[in-house]
């Protein structure tokens, strides 16, 4: 009899067809969907395919305007008199509303930004459900998180999110600002503006009042607009460090307030003490989770020298397993790179490594034919001063140093501008938090990596940016105290 | 000819099951129009017990539970109870309420539920600390569940005041097992069948109707009930009660205020251990980062 050897995964989509895409979608503004003042649109594409989803109004400054006028208006009527009880009970209503339409939104993000649906079904949308649901209950309970402050709200906050986690990063963002008594002009990342404008949709459903979230779509210039408003009074921007800068530069001279959640280069942290099974997998989900494209993502690689080649070799036959392709397939741990030219920049990087002197590990991966892909790609031999361990790539490319002492790997991991997260894996508690104590880092992992919870604070030291989201810090961000 | 309505038939509420009182006795309260309220269950010491060996074993699954999955079902009880106002109301009319009141006091039930959801994962976070000893070590004091609580529900707020006895104790982890209101048993009862649809565990609270006098030194003697709540008692009841409990040091809360009316986290408190853990940290000369 001969035996079947082929142990490929049979395909397992998800069935695209329950999610409802329209061909259009305007910008969100005072409760309704209103058409881009000059009339011009742009294409959302799904990377996976190259082929168009939906149509998005562009939106200008006349556009971000009238959604200021509609947000100042809802915080000086109704939104900004009500008591936080019933101001929790909308909030509870859109977490329940999103759980409900969960599955929807998680094909919704798969197909518009490349994720993996395995990530964006379990993380993304039930993460952002939860920080609705986590969130809402602050929102009677202020006193509490802030005791002698009676905190009050700022009034309109404009708020700029990337294109990695698109409908976590809008639940990140609009939650805190209205459990906390403010109202929200939110404009999502050009390439991924589809999940932020279902929740538009899932708003207009909780009957939250008109004008207190708003919605407008567009590139840097409408982001600009929205920085630039005379009548926002917080600025919150997720994205690059460079413009995280440009941000800061441009409101200098204003009252604006401002929270930025930039780059990070993370130190993951084999010790040699650790359980090297789990510190793979933990290297792997650091680093190809969502691609790469992660903010915290594990990217430098530090290994104690005894136990050095016994994780390459690891690592290498573990990524020789994952699966690169269809971001709908159930099996898939690699999906689509974001866009085309986040795919350059990757690639250059690559380059990059090469011609400074790393070893470069890429597992054989059949990749499909359109769309933009990139496999998990490992460098060995890396240097401290090489541009692969000091930049953020946002791409699936891990840079692996080794490392003999504790305090040589603090200073390594340390000697770099960024201070998002950090990783360590460690058997021994007390050297664990040694190094969560040492280590400039907003979050530090240990034993575990990219992990989230609505309860937890997150945000960076140093150019990864100010102020924190998420848990009863977050809340701080949004309140006069 | 009319429909012949249906009456329901008020049980106990324990082990997530409706069973009547092993004693088999009853009483007959009366409402405010002088009609019979119903045959309501006279529970006895063995149904105490029982409750108490239900909480005991929910608590294993109850207190570990991860806040947020606590929080999200209170939050449906608040759900369910919003879908059941017109039965709860209902209820307290003939218990007495006027309708004014009656429906004052569903809306208060409710926004207790949704009030004390949004606590379960937060009291920790407000109340909990880590605390700067001077030795290298990560030092931290959380809160932590009781254990098994007793009730006892409040005789006049047959429903809000009841919630408002309840909720803190189970956001913080707990189980319980309560007595409900005496004269107005009706709420309790109707409430559990809310509490069976809220994805509560079963054993998490369990409620008993009777007679308080017969009850209380049960609750306060018993060995596997680690405090014990009451808001309306006489004092020289709390000084029996304070004086039964102190076989196993059984905390006893008195709540001065009407808990239906008390949105508070601190009652949270009332029911919680404070556990500190020292965990070393390993100190090397050469310091990185900043230093």
């Amino acid at each position: 009899m001969k035996k079947n050897t082929n142990w490929e995964y049979a395909p397992a989509p998800e069935a695209a067809k329950i999610a409802k895409i329209a061909k259009r979608y305007d910008h969100f503004i005072n409760g309704k969907w209103t058409p881009s003042q000059s009339g011009k649109t742009f294409r959302t594409i799904n990377p996976a395919t190259g082929r168009k989803l939906s149509e998005v109004a562009d939106g200008n400054d006349a556009d971000v305007d009238a959604a200021v006028k509609a947000a100042r208006a809802a915080y000086e009527g109704l939104w900004g008199k009500m008591s936080g009880r019933e101001r929790g009970k909308y909030i509870y209503r859109i977490a329940r509303l999103m759980q409900e339409r969960a599955r929807e939104f998680s094909i919704i993000e798969t197909l518009d930004g490349g994720k993996p649906i395995r990530e964006s079904r379990d993380i993304d949308v039930p993460l952002a459900a939860n920080h609705f649901f986590y969130t809402a209950g602050w929102a009677d309970k202020l006193e509490y998180a802030f005791p002698n402050r009676n905190p009050s709200a700022l009034g309109v906050a404009g708020q700029i999110i990337p294109w990695n986690f698109p409908l976590l990063m809008a639940a990140w963002k609009i939650a805190p600002a209205l459990a906390t008594g403010n109202t929200v002009v939110l404009k999502p990342a050009e390439t991924t503006p589809l999940t932020a404008l279902k929740l538009a949709e899932i708003i207009a459903d909780s009957g939250l009042p008109e004008g207190v979230v708003n919605i407008v779509t567009g590139a840097g210039t409408t982001g600009a607009a929205i920085v630039n408003h005379p009548d926002v009074n917080k600025v919150a921007f997720t994205g690059s460090t460079s413009v995280g800068k440009f941000i800061q530069q441009t409101i200098a001279n204003t009252d604006k307030r401002v929270t930025l959640e930039l780059g990070g280069k993370a130190a993951n942290i084999i010790l040699e003490d650790a359980a090297i099974d789990q510190a793979v997998e933990g290297i792997v989900n650091g680093i190809y989770f969502n691609q790469g494209h992660v903010c915290c993502a594990g990217s430098r690689l530090f290994i104690q020298e005894s136990v050095y080649e016994e994780v390459i070799w690891k690592l290498k036959s573990r990524m020789r397993t994952l699966v690169v392709g269809d971001p709908l397939d159930k099996n898939t741990d690699i999906g689509a790179i974001n866009s085309k030219e986040q795919l350059k920049t990757i690639q250059k990087y690559i380059q990059l490594g090469q011609e400074q002197g790393g070893d470069m590990y890429q597992p054989t991966c059949k990749l499909p034919s359109a769309g933009n892909w990139c496999p998990p790609t490992l460098f060995t031999h890396v240097t401290q001063s090489s541009v692969i361990a000091q930049e953020e790539i946002f791409g699936p490319v891990l840079a692996a140093q080794s490392f003999r002492t504790v305090p040589e790997v603090i200073s390594k991991a340390n000697n770099t501008p960024y201070g998002l997260s950090a990783g360590v894996w460690c058997d021994k508690g007390a050297r664990l938090f040694q190094l969560t104590t040492q280590l400039d880092a907003g979050v530090v992992w240990g034993n575990t990596f990219n992990q989230f919870d609505p309860a937890s604070p997150f945000g960076g030291f140093k150019e990864s940016g100010f102020g924190r989201e998420g848990g009863l810090h977050g809340l701080a961000a949004y309140l006069e105290m | 000819m009319n429909r012949l309505e249906i009456l329901k038939t008020y049980k106990l509420y324990i082990n997530g099951k409706f069973p009547r009182s092993e004693s088999g006795r009853y009483y007959t309260p009366e409402g405010a129009d002088g009609k019979a309220l119903g045959n309501i269950c006279q529970s006895s010491r063995k149904d105490l017990r029982e409750s108490v060996r239900a909480a005991r074993s929910a608590l294993g699954t109850w207190a570990p539970r991860a806040a947020f999955n606590r929080s999200q079902i209170l939050y449906r009880i608040g759900e369910m109870l919003e879908g059941r106002r017109a039965q709860f109301e209902t209820e307290l009319k003939r218990q007495g309420s006027s309708a004014a009141s009656a429906s004052k006091e569903v809306e208060n039930a409710i926004d207790l539920a949704v009030y004390y959801a949004g606590w379960c994962d937060k009291y920790q976070q407000v109340f909990s600390a880590v605390n700067p000893v001077s030795t290298s070590h990560f030092n931290f004091s959380v809160y932590e569940p009781v254990g098994v609580v007793a009730a006892i529900a409040p005789e006049q707020s047959a429903l809000a005041g009841l919630l408002g006895t309840i909720l803190p104790i189970i956001a913080g982890g707990n189980t319980c097992i309560t007595l409900a209101s005496n004269s107005k048993p009706l709420s309790a009862i109707t409430l559990a069948e809310v509490l069976a649809t809220s994805d509560l565990p079963g054993g998490v609270v369990n409620i008993l109707t009777g007679d308080r006098k017969e009850l209380l030194p049960v609750f306060a003697t018993h060995m596997d009930i680690n405090a014990l709540v009451a808001s309306d008692l006489s004092t020289t009841r709390v000084a029996e009660l304070k004086q039964a409990s102190t076989h196993n040091l059984k905390r006893i809360v008195i709540h001065q205020s009407d808990l239906s009316k008390q949105e508070d986290p601190y009652v949270i408190l009332k029911t919680q251990e404070i556990k500190t853990t020292w965990h070393p940290i390993e100190t090397s000369i050469a310091g990185g980062g900043k230093y």
